[in-house]
């Protein structure tokens, strides 16, 4: 790939970082390069894009993957001017790069020119400053906490480079003049959390949507720049809560890989495990909201029952209900409680007898079979190009399961099917979530017996040093990938920490996926791609 | 609940007995008490959850839990029909306009219970430059459930300790603690000189 990538492109170097390989190159070839990487080395799925502050120059780090064949491929651009750093945009060769950059705009204030829509993404209009630069000042009391609502504007910029090489800044409207529309959110039981739509409407029809974040936007990635690596860890539970064994598990193996810590077989096995129940907690929970939001309030009653069952069995071994903090560098936090086999047990018992109940009550219902059967199509090529994994990517036919893609911890040895659906509608986005519960089940009876002996946790050292360098791994949380990026200096904190969750991609395809629907459906659409609200503002 | 189980009743007593030295009318006092056993069993929450611990107040509505025992299982999607508000999660610079807002619509009398340790201060975001530092200084709060996420009992505790604090309430005559915005405004300006 180097040479292909070196024939057209001379004045691009390389490095490989953490086993990918880094292409950089200067802006004025980026968009040649991005266009090439997408179609000729089928670079179809960009999976992230990491925002960057080395001090002397602004950039930005573009994570591709090939879905023909898993290999992966990193480009960097960089810019020095810090007044007004300008980046050829690429939002018109992937559709999900459009939120990135203004996700990077928003933290690093890096203008992508050519991007039709440059607003921040997470803070308000009026925000002063970059918050993830490094020179960023924390308490400008500009920023200060106040009652008075944001200033809001129904106009968006974006920014087009000029016949002479200048750059100019253009208003466009995000609406036209005639549209009709409603508000739906922050505040609203039905969006999952506090995310806002702005909808347009043509008499029922959705027209257009704008999807508005940030009300939950916390800052972890600043925050775990001043922080050492243990105590970044807790941040993972709430992100995506229901997925915080993935989410630990991620961040813990990919500080011990760049920490040359090798874990016991035990930890091993209890990670995948405790993996594997959160899954399963966190699908019977989507059923049951899922099923609320369609006004089958009882099915709620029916899924919390396991997850309240798989709870007591994390409870037990980790002490919490939610919050868990159980996976750390080196291990797990304390070894398994003495009845925690017999738990999973009971629980594997139960759960195929449940299962079927739960289909039985719902899944062959004729309201529900309307209500989800041909709603909310979303196609193949589309949920690559927005970058939709876990089983939302799984049911348009996208066989994104890093678990078997690119396998980590003990999956690969481990005998379980990739559930892949091929309608892409609402119903097969709930169907693949029933039937990985049944994989993840079959999962943990492969182990409950064969949890081998040893020790739960290694010695690690007390100040944990990274060496310098960056890192990038892909781990399978219960809604998508989850990627993370650790950037060392070589100090004891992350120079920088880069975490790229799923769900922003989900928030993000709501507009493509339910414009011609009706509004009614806008619901129940956007509770099948089941995303998490703290998860996509981080 | 047994009275010894309660662990605040001295801070009780001392509103009751506060109350009393302001003296009560004898048929006003009866009025107030029956309304009051109405009120403080069927207190209905606002539908709001922004974060991790709203999924444990989901919990809490569920069978487990069961919220529905004590009356409060009528969760609201309007604030102007809800009568406390259960602040579950962080509350962001973002989200602080949206939910004073929310307090302000929500119908007389109101309550506040400022459930986890985000709400409470910030939590373990405390230091972030996003996210409001308790909300305290946004809302008068009645009660705080500390955690992270409280347990479910924790959060039945805590909404117990609200019916008791309505239980002792005057309905009638001057106590309904409505702050006027502009109060409100010069209160916190107050607080910060
Ligand atoms: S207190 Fe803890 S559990 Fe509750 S919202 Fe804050 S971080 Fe989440």
């Amino acid at each position: 790939m180097q040479e292909q990538i070196a024939k057209l492109f001379p004045q691009a170097t390389f490095e490989t970082v953490d086993n990918t390989l880094t292409v950089t190159i200067d802006d004025a070839h980026w968009h040649d390069l991005a266009t090439y990487l997408r179609d000729q080395l089928h670079m179809d799925y960009l999976v992230t894009i990491v925002g960057m502050d080395w001090v002397t120059s602004l950039g930005c780090i573009y994570y591709m993957m090939s879905t023909v064949d898993n290999k992966m491929v990193a480009a960097k651009v960089s810019t020095t001017d810090r007044v007004n750093p300008y980046i050829t945009s690429v939002a018109d060769l992937w559709a999900i790069a459009g939120i990135y950059e203004r996700e990077v705009y928003d933290f690093f204030g890096i203008i992508f020119v050519g991007n039709p829509d440059m607003r921040r993404l997470f803070l308000n209009i009026d925000w002063k400053g970059f918050p993830l630069r490094k020179d960023y000042d924390e308490n400008d009391p500009r920023n200060a906490v106040s009652i008075e609502n944001e200033r809001q504007t129904d106009d968006t910029y974006t920014y087009v480079r000029q016949a002479d090489g200048s750059v100019e800044r253009k208003s466009v409207p995000v609406f036209m003049p005639d549209d009709f529309v409603v508000n739906i959110g922050p505040q609203h039981p039905a969006t999952h959390g506090v995310l806002r739509f702005r909808t347009a409407v043509d008499g029922e029809t959705i027209k257009k949507i704008d999807v508005y974040m940030g009300y939950i936007h916390r800052g972890i990635e600043k925050l775990c720049e001043s922080l050492t690596y243990p105590q970044t860890l807790p941040f993972m539970d709430r992100m995506d809560y229901f997925s915080a064994h993935n989410y630990h598990h991620g961040l813990c193996a990919t500080i011990e890989k760049a920490a040359g810590i090798t874990i016991s077989d035990r930890a091993q096995v209890i990670r995948v495990m405790m993996d594997e129940l959160s899954r399963i907690a966190s699908h019977c929970l989507f059923i049951g909201t899922y099923c609320m939001d369609l006004g089958a309030t009882t099915m709620l009653f029916y899924t919390l029952r396991v997850r309240e069952q798989i709870l007591d069995i994390m409870e037990k071994t980790c002490g919490a209900r939610m919050t868990f903090n159980y996976d750390c560098i080196g291990g797990v936090m304390q070894d398994i409680a003495p009845d925690f086999v017999a738990d999973v047990k009971a629980l594997l018992e139960i759960l195929p007898k449940n299962i079927k109940e739960y289909n039985k009550i719902f899944t062959g219902n004729v309201i529900a079979r309307n209500r989800m059967e041909g709603v909310g199509v979303l196609s193949r090529q589309d949920a690559i190009s927005y970058g939709i994994t876990g089983p939302s990517g799984r049911a348009s036919g996208w066989a994104c399961d890093m678990r078997k893609e690119k396998p980590y911890s003990i999956y690969s040895q481990l005998d379980f099917r990739q559930v892949v659906a091929e309608e892409g509608d609402s119903m097969a986005r709930f169907k693949v979530r029933l039937q990985e519960m049944e994989e993840s089940a079959h999962i943990l009876e492969q182990l409950v017996d064969n949890i081998p002996e040893g020790e739960y946790c290694v010695k690690v050292p007390k100040m944990l040093k990274l060496p310098k360098g960056a890192w990038f791994d892909m781990y399978e949380g219960c809604r998508g990938v989850f990627g993370v990026y650790v950037e060392s200096d070589g100090t004891t904190k992350p120079y920088r920490l880069k975490l790229v969750p799923p769900c922003l991609n989900l928030a993000a395809v709501v507009d493509h996926i339910t414009r011609g629907e009706k509004i009614a459906d806008l619901i129940t659409i956007g509770g099948s791609l089941d995303y998490i609200v703290p998860d996509m503002d981080r | 609940m047994p009275y010894e189980a309660w662990k605040d009743n001295e801070y009780i007593e001392g509103l009751v007995n506060e109350l009393r030295e302001n003296g009560t009318n004898v048929i006003v006092g009866t009025f107030d008490k029956l309304i009051n056993w109405g009120r403080s069993n069927s207190i209905w929450p606002l539908t709001f959850a922004t974060s991790c611990c709203g999924i444990e107040f989901v919990s809490l509505g569920a069978a487990r839990f069961d919220m529905a025992r004590f009356g409060w299982e009528v969760a609201r999607a309007s604030p102007r029909q809800a009568d406390f508000m259960m602040v579950a999660g962080t509350i962001v610079n973002r989200m602080v306009p949206v939910f004073r807002r929310l307090y302000d619509q929500l119908a007389e009398p109101k309550y506040v219970i400022a459930c986890g340790s985000c709400a409470i201060s910030g939590g373990p975001f405390r230091k972030s430059y996003h996210v409001a530092k308790g909300i305290e200084d946004i809302v008068p709060v009645d009660v705080f459930v500390p955690g992270c996420p409280p347990r479910p009992e924790a959060m039945i505790y805590g909404i117990m300790q609200l019916s008791r604090k309505i239980k002792v309430e005057r309905f009638f005559g001057g106590v309904n603690r409505q702050q006027k915005r502009q109060e409100y405004l010069n209160l916190v300006q107050e607080k910060q000189s």
